[in-house]
């Protein structure tokens, strides 16, 4: 048995995706990819390397999608503002509650998932083409052969660091998010700044920042895990590599909106 | 010392190696020959085990069979094997100095220093000056070849498999690299397996020849008797070119005109 999960993790050579009856497909690729990550639980060959690699990626990862976070978020806290201004014409209702619903809003989904579903398409797609190209090139091989467990040496660091960075990025995308809200409401002139923080702060429940932390957490590790998993089965030439790039982004992104939508129901 | 006994391969219907068996000893330089697509490949990634086999055997200095290793053996192992790919397989996101020194900083305990100079060393045996900093895009693809050879034999193997080591490369530093694979299969003793069919390298450094047709093993010898062999296959793969056909040619008429005198 266990040469048997050896090998199939080792050298995936079953073409399950071609199978016409998809429920064994997803079975099979889900068996796989419980394998893949218990496969993630070994001693490390030297420790010092493995922490190396985890900055490097969380230096790849966080630092490197922080362009993308300020300018997604800018236009996600105007954008939100500006619409709940347009949707509250009467006067009977203060104007601080626009600063209120735009923050909820932001804090409870645009932030941890709209900003996370953009960060799934550039993450993503990139840990899954960097793997599938060290598959293809036998670049896995190789480490393979110089006796290094190249699922964990290649995959654990990669996990570890989106699921440290992504809620990071959520938080700077929560706050740049609001301040781009309330500055936008100023200029247009729909709510004042301080009208808008006084929304923000009044209808403030602690517990959805929590909540938020935990999905941008779920969702991290979500991203990193399953683009690791269609990159490091990739079989065959760059056409493939291209093909497992999208399907991992597209799989994330699906998990991202089911899962969102299972924690709501769980913890709200 | 690797044995390999009764070794059969299949991807789907199609068998690619047919219970092939051999011995390659240590200190030997052991090589697999056969046109494009006999399973050279196969074969020797079925014996390092990146290729999981159907049947067979392949054993490890008498006692340890790679088929039934279970994992920390495997590893174990496996930091005893230095490997030429192909396709050079380098990390294509390091220079070709961290290619070389990745195996010393995951392995050994040795100073910055001490790696540096074994680093060097390796780069300066396959003929590579000045090319440390450089990244695996920017070398020709003889290079590529060159620094995977270092990156293989950095940590002074036990065992050492090159895949086609010399295709790609010009005859002169093609001479170096045989020259070179033998001189450490000569000095440590090691168990060298090397596929090629270039048979200028059969004839430099052949000590033990395995002629693989359509994934059978159909001849087995040392390269001094591969000129007389009778075999049809065989004889067809080396006499290809006209300068052996030439020499064989010069041959038979050498013998029946000892026979004649
Ligand atoms: N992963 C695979 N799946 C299916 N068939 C394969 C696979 N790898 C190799 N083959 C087949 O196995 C046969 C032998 O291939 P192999 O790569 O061993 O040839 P080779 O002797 O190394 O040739 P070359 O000298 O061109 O490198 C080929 O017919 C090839 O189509
Ligand atoms: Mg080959």
């Amino acid at each position: 048995m266990s040469q048997y999960i050896n090998t199939c993790i080792l050298l995936p050579n079953h073409h399950f995706t071609t199978s016409s009856n998809h429920s064994v497909a997803f079975f099979n690729h889900f068996g796989r990819y419980v394998l893949l990550l218990r496969s993630l639980f070994v001693r490390p060959e030297k420790t010092s390397i493995y922490w190396k690699e985890i900055a490097r990626q969380m230096v790849e990862i966080g630092v490197g999608s922080v362009g993308i976070v300020v300018i997604v978020s800018c236009f996600l806290g105007a954008v939100v503002t500006v619409q709940t201004a347009y949707q509250l014409t009467t006067p009977l209702i203060s104007k601080s509650i626009i600063g209120s619903i735009a923050a909820n809003s932001i804090i409870l989904e645009l932030a941890p998932t709209v900003t996370v579903l953009i960060l799934a398409g550039k993450i993503g797609s990139k840990i899954a083409s960097e793997l599938g190209t060290m598959r293809i090139s036998e670049q896995i091989d190789a480490l393979e052969i110089m006796g290094v467990h190249s699922s964990a040496y290649l995959v654990l660091p990669k996990i570890l660091a989106s699921t440290l960075m992504i809620p990071l990025l959520v938080i700077i995308s929560a706050f740049l998010s609001i301040y781009a809200g309330m500055w936008v409401g100023e200029f247009t002139g729909v709510v004042s700044k301080e009208d808008f923080m006084t929304g923000a702060i009044q209808y403030w429940i602690p517990f959805m920042a929590s909540f938020a932390l935990i999905k941008a957490t779920t969702f991290g590790f979500i991203i990193s895990s399953v683009s690791s998993y269609f990159g490091y089965y990739t079989e065959g030439g760059a056409l493939e590599v291209g093909k497992s790039a999208t399907r991992a982004v597209v799989v994330c992104c699906v998990l991202i909106l089911l899962f969102d939508y299972i924690l709501a129901q769980l913890l709200l | 010392m690797i044995e390999v006994k009764d070794l059969n391969k299949s991807f789907g219907a199609k068998q690619i190696l047919k219970g092939i068996s051999a011995t390659f000893e240590a200190g030997k330089c052991n090589l697999i020959i056969g046109a494009s697509g006999s399973g050279k490949t196969v074969l020797m990634k079925s014996i390092v085990g990146l290729i999981p086999v159907n049947s067979g055997h392949i054993i490890y200095n008498h006692d340890t069979d790679f088929i039934n290793i279970d994992d920390a053996g495997r590893k174990e192992l496996r930091k005893q094997i230095g490997m030429l790919f192909q396709g050079s397989a380098l990390f294509d996101s390091m220079s070709v100095e961290k290619n070389v020194i990745f195996p010393l900083n995951m392995f050994t305990n040795m100073t910055y220093k001490e790696k540096m100079h074994r680093v060097n060393e390796c780069l300066e045996r396959v003929n590579l000056k000045d090319v440390n900093k450089l990244l695996p895009n920017e070398l020709s693809g003889g290079m590529k070849k060159r620094v995977g050879i270092a990156r293989a034999i950095v940590m002074n193997p036990k065992y050492l498999f090159c895949d086609e080591p010399n295709s790609g490369l010009d005859p002169q530093t093609s001479i170096v690299i045989d020259k070179l694979i033998k001189d450490i299969t000569d000095d440590y003793k090691i168990t060298t397996i090397v596929n090629t069919h270039d048979m200028n390298s059969v004839m430099e450094i052949g000590d033990y020849v395995l002629f693989l047709y359509k994934g059978e093993k159909y001849w087995e010898g040392h390269r001094d008797d591969i000129m007389n062999a009778t075999n049809q296959q065989l004889n067809d793969f080396i006499f290809a070119g006209k300068f052996f056909r030439e020499i064989k040619e010069q041959n038979t008429k050498r013998l029946s005109d000892e026979k004649n005198k």
